[in-house]
């Protein structure tokens, strides 16, 4: 780790502290409304939820519109152990039942990627893209007809543990995990199965194995981000996770850029504040919504940011130095774009 | 058993609307190589459109046909020349999200048009119930089954006999060659998406008239359903579509009749997931081989 | 080139945000200003999407009862105002759209929300807040069961589902005086389910039997495969408990399949004389109120609805035009905006509206309540008798 990295890493430390205390003063004075409180928990997670189909879709360049399965299964397995962990220790600390039934949805969905990975992972493009949907479906589906998970009324009194701190940091890990895992070895495997994967694995890389792998991993945090809107909730049922949510996340992903870890965060952001803005317009929102999609596709199709990565570290050197830095803070190499 | 042929009857019924619905699907990606999202929406214009014209107007059932197939024929042109047509060369990721929105768009047009509340489909056909061997046959379930095969035969004449069919079996074969050749590809593009179109309105016709219901949802479901049957039909093969629909039309309705009722969609994409694990191009696609 | 293109949609995005974020504050400062001579009720529901219809009835209901309060000069010499937000019939939207009734527009009292998914959903935080609330029309068995603030002027899922039966079993001219019985379930409504539920409990308790039990997932419009079942096993009577554009759909499909077996339904049929009056022709269903009653109020009621919105009221508009009138009654009596004040008022009031005489019992479900039995009559619905559970 050379100089250069450790300043940009300590830079983003002292901005993500930044950001928190000034939300959690802005809500302790009620300059902000605990309604806006609320927001911002519901951003957190959409943006685990689409950093986390950015592994699949961005890193690996797959089409996965099955998220929301994952996402339900990390919800309901989470909310059904929380329910359990309350039951039987009532003072449990909360923060230490979020994190043990977060794990547990996380692996629940982290083995659902496995069992739905290996088979499907062997086919490409559109047909990956079709058995995702069929298993999200088959997912959605099961869980209207087990009923010792509430069937289709849903799953009801879920302790509510997610607060703004816990949402936000735990966010943080997550975004934190899944750069450091772009730019590590395995993240690059990854990246090299995307643009070439006979190329790949003749220099040595067991694609399928490292495919699975990507799937399982964004498995996993999408059902930590379940975890997180169970129990921000408190109340789940099937209805929620219907194909189209999971559509909503993939399309967030495209437009943030795919494969830009920050396109992703900057347009979940973007896309869950903003329909809460508009909510006075409710009949036109969905309208302006797919109208801007169908634009923005046209005039940029790869996406807000397209794969390069927005840093902090690079503006700052911009704005006091009024030059073109040797490197963009890329993972890919800023090869692109 | 009586029981059983009632349900093979109810499934060609279902099946036949699938059928029509997933030729759309398949000769769109045949050509362009594109999911076609917005497809379910067109169908469920095309029931509107019949609606205004039953429902209005009070038009014979041949006007109506006509006039919500015509009408269809053209915005799924518009569609394709607005939105799809500038991003012919982009990644073909951006265009799956533009059909995405356009769908969505196309969705919310008819939110505000004509409302959330569900309409009710005049019948534009005369309803008797016939009795042939103890089973029960509305004349309702003979016109959908009759108009899809006979629009079906069409289609397949179209392709095999004509310049232009054999132009659009040249463009998707191969779309360098085929200009190379002189085959104007916009054209044929568009061509394709009229006829497609054109089909999916029937099957919108069709499927409201048999269900009674008109909603700006509608489209969605039967569209998922009808898109599952192309794939396993063999996406790119108009008789794999035909057979898709059919068999998805049967296999809903047997599960439900048989198994469950509640888990029949499940088993719909369970039997399509198997199928594509098996033979990923589908039943009656052809395989394609990876080039190293 | 395409940088700066990027850049420069990232700002536009940003600015955006920031400009709506501007606005939202400044429309909480301006509301927090004129809440000194109004009393701010909140109300969601779906107003958008699916389930509109069931919305929008309510919402109508509620603005006619707003109007007339304030046109007798409002509550405690105040007006009142009901804040609606839109739910689209989804969870989270509920949750966030009741948050921001709470601390945005800080509202004294809620009434909502009108489905039971939706209701269920924000339970909690109506009893964390101690939030006064009605719900109109959330029929769901336990919506507001364990909440001592949360109550309803609808009966709930159990009781009418028991008073069909008990119609259905009783002999004519009281009843259908059926033997068997067929049920058509929407799996994965909880309304359906519910009433399904203790209809089958209710039948079989009063010596009938269910013969047939078929569901259909939600989104299906392809009845033929659980109908030609039902044909089948002929039934005396088939139990239909859904929404009127469902159940629309499959009586037109029984009737083009050539059924003639009596069906049998719940106050989601309501309205389905407007569409379907030919295929539901003479079946009858239970409901809210009678919109024929001879009874002063309900006649009020309905000239009055059908002069603001130029049609008859639907069984939803009813029950949320009583569901103001309660909340703003209990305000009254309590003579404050005080959340434990108006919760106690609540719990002792006596409440004489549209849709019944009743008081509330502990669970904040409507006591002495009667189910009204309606027939559609040739593009009417006309009052047949009352049942209760």
């Amino acid at each position: 780790m050379n100089s250069k990295t450790k300043k940009a890493y300590l830079l983003n430390a002292v901005a993500v502290f930044l950001v928190y205390i000034v939300f959690l003063t802005l809500i302790r004075f009620k300059v902000l409304s605990n309604y806006f409180g609320g927001v911002i928990i519901l951003t957190c997670i959409m943006m685990i939820m689409a950093l986390s189909l950015n592994i699949v879709a961005g890193f690996l360049g797959e089409m996965a519109l099955g998220h929301a399965a994952f996402m339900a299964i990390g919800a309901y397995l989470s909310g059904f152990t929380s329910i359990a962990i309350m039951n039987a220790f009532p003072t449990a600390p909360a923060l230490l039942v979020l994190i043990f039934s977060s794990l547990v949805g996380g692996v629940a969905a982290g083995i659902a990627g496995i069992a739905i990975g290996t088979p499907s992972l062997r086919l490409r493009g559109d047909y990956l893209g079709i058995v995702t949907i069929g298993f999200g479906e088959i997912v959605r589906i099961f869980f209207i007809n087990f009923d010792p998970l509430g069937g289709a009324q849903g799953l009801k009194g879920i302790p509510r543990l997610t607060n703004l701190s816990y949402a936000y940091w735990i966010t943080v890990l997550v975004v934190f995990l899944i750069f450091t895992l772009g730019v590590s070895k395995y993240g690059r495997a990854i990246m090299s199965i995307r643009e070439d994967e006979i190329a790949s694995e003749a220099s040595g890389i067991p694609t399928t194995r490292v495919k699975v792998m990507a799937f399982t991993i964004s498995s996993f945090f999408a059902g930590i981000g379940g975890s997180l809107y169970a129990h921000y909730q408190g109340y789940i049922d099937p209805d929620k996770f219907q194909f189209m949510f999971s559509i909503e996340m993939f399309v967030i992903v495209v437009l943030g850029g795919l494969g830009s870890l920050t396109g992703s965060i900057l347009s979940a952001i973007v896309l869950t504040v903003l329909p809460e803005l508009l909510r006075g317009f409710a009949q036109y929102r969905l309208l302006i919504y797919s109208l801007a999609l169908v634009i923005m596709m046209i005039f940029r199709p790869q996406g807000m940011l397209g794969r390069t990565e927005f840093s902090l570290y690079h503006l700052i050197y911009v704005l006091t130095n009024k030059r073109e830095p040797y490197k963009k803070g890329s993972i890919d190499g800023g090869k692109s774009s | 058993m009586k029981l059983f042929f009632q349900q093979v009857i109810n499934g060609l019924n279902s099946g036949s609307i699938y059928a029509l619905i997933a030729i759309g699907y398949t000769l769109v990606y045949g050509i362009l190589k594109l999911i076609n999202f917005a497809h379910g929406e067109i169908m469920m214009f095309g029931a509107y459109f019949s609606f205004i014209a039953a429902a209005t107007m009070d038009m014979p059932f041949w006007f109506v046909i006509i006039f919500s197939m015509g009408l269809s024929a053209i915005l799924g042109m518009l569609v394709e020349f607005v939105a799809y047509r500038p991003l012919r060369q982009a990644p073909r990721l951006s265009a799956l999200i533009t059909a995405i929105g356009v769908s969505m768009f196309l969705q919310n047009v008819s939110l505000m048009v004509f409302g959330a509340d569900p309409k009710v489909m005049p019948r534009i056909f005369p309803n008797v119930v016939f009795n042939i061997f103890g089973i029960e046959i509305s004349s309702i379930t003979l016109i959908t089954i009759g108009l899809s095969v006979f629009f079906m035969i069409l289609l397949e004449l179209f392709i095999s006999h004509t310049k232009q069919g054999r132009a659009m079996r040249a463009v998707s074969e191969n779309q360098d060659a085929a200009i190379l050749m002189g085959i104007n590809v916009n054209r044929t593009v568009s061509i394709t998406f009229l006829i497609g179109s054109a089909l999916g309105a029937l099957g919108g016709i069709l499927y409201s008239t048999a269900y009674t219901n008109i909603a700006p949802t509608m489209g969605t479901m039967p569209g998922l359903k009808a898109f599952v049957a192309a794939v396993l039909g063999g996406i790119g093969s108009v008789p794999g579509a035909m057979l898709g629909g059919f068999l998805i039309g049967m296999i809903e309705n047997m599960s439900k009749a048989y198994i469950s009722t509640t888990w029949a969609d499940a088993i719909v994409f369970l039997i399509l997931i198997i199928v594509l694990l098996f033979k990923p191009t589908g039943i009656l696609g052809k395989d394609i081989k990876e080039k190293v | 080139m395409k940088k700066r293109l990027a850049l420069m949609l990232v700002l536009i995005m940003v600015m955006m945000t920031l400009a709506a974020c501007g606005g939202g504050s400044d429309d909480s400062s301006d509301q927090a200003a004129d809440s000194g001579d109004v009393i701010k009720i909140g109300a969601t529901g779906p107003y958008t999407g699916e389930t509109a219809m069931y919305g929008v009835a309510c919402k109508e209901g509620m603005e006619l009862a707003e109007k007339e309060i304030n046109e007798n000069g409002g509550v405690n010499g105040k007006k009142i105002k009901i804040v609606f937000y839109d739910t689209k019939g989804d969870t989270t939207e509920t949750v966030n759209a009741y948050n921001r009734l709470r601390d945005q527009d800080e509202v004294v009292a809620f009434i909502g929300s009108v489905l039971t998914g939706e209701s269920n959903a924000i339970k909690d935080l109506i009893k964390q807040d101690n939030m006064p609330t009605i719900a109109p029309t959330a029929t769901g068995n336990d919506v507001t069961e364990g909440v001592p603030n949360f109550f309803r002027v609808c009966y709930y899922d159990n009781y009418q589902g028991g008073a069909a039966a008990n119609y259905a079993s009783k002999e004519a001219p009281e009843g259908l005086g059926a033997k068997s019985a067929a049920m058509l379930v929407s799996k994965g409504n909880t309304y359906s389910e519910g009433l399904a539920g203790a209809f089958k409990e209710t039948f079989e308790k009063n010596g009938g039997e269910v013969v047939i039990e078929e569901s259909y997932a939600k989104a299906d419009k392809d009845f033929s495969a659980q109908l030609t079942k039902i044909k089948e096993a002929n039934p005396d009577v088939i139990y239909i408990p859904d929404y009127y554009s469902t159940v629309g759909v499959i009586l037109q499909k029984a009737k083009d399949m050539g059924m003639d077996i009596p069906c049998l339904g719940g106050d989601g049929w309501d309205s389905i004389q407007e569409e379907y009056a030919d295929v539901a022709q003479g079946y009858v269903f239970t409901n809210h109120y009678a919109a024929d009653s001879p009874n002063e109020n309900v006649k009020k009621f309905t000239e009055n609805y059908n002069e603001a919105y130029g049609k008859a009221p639907a069984s939803f508009s009813a029950l949320g035009y009583d569901a103001v009138y309660a909340m703003a009654n209990a305000i009254i009596e309590a003579g404050s905006t005080d959340a434990q004040a108006v919760v106690s008022a609540i719990q002792t009031m006596n409440v004489t509206g549209i849709t019944g005489e009743f008081t509330f019992d502990e669970e904040g479900n409507p006591k002495g309540k009667e189910v009204t039995i309606i027939q559609v009559d040739n593009g009417e619905l006309k009052y047949v008798t009352t049942v209760t559970e």
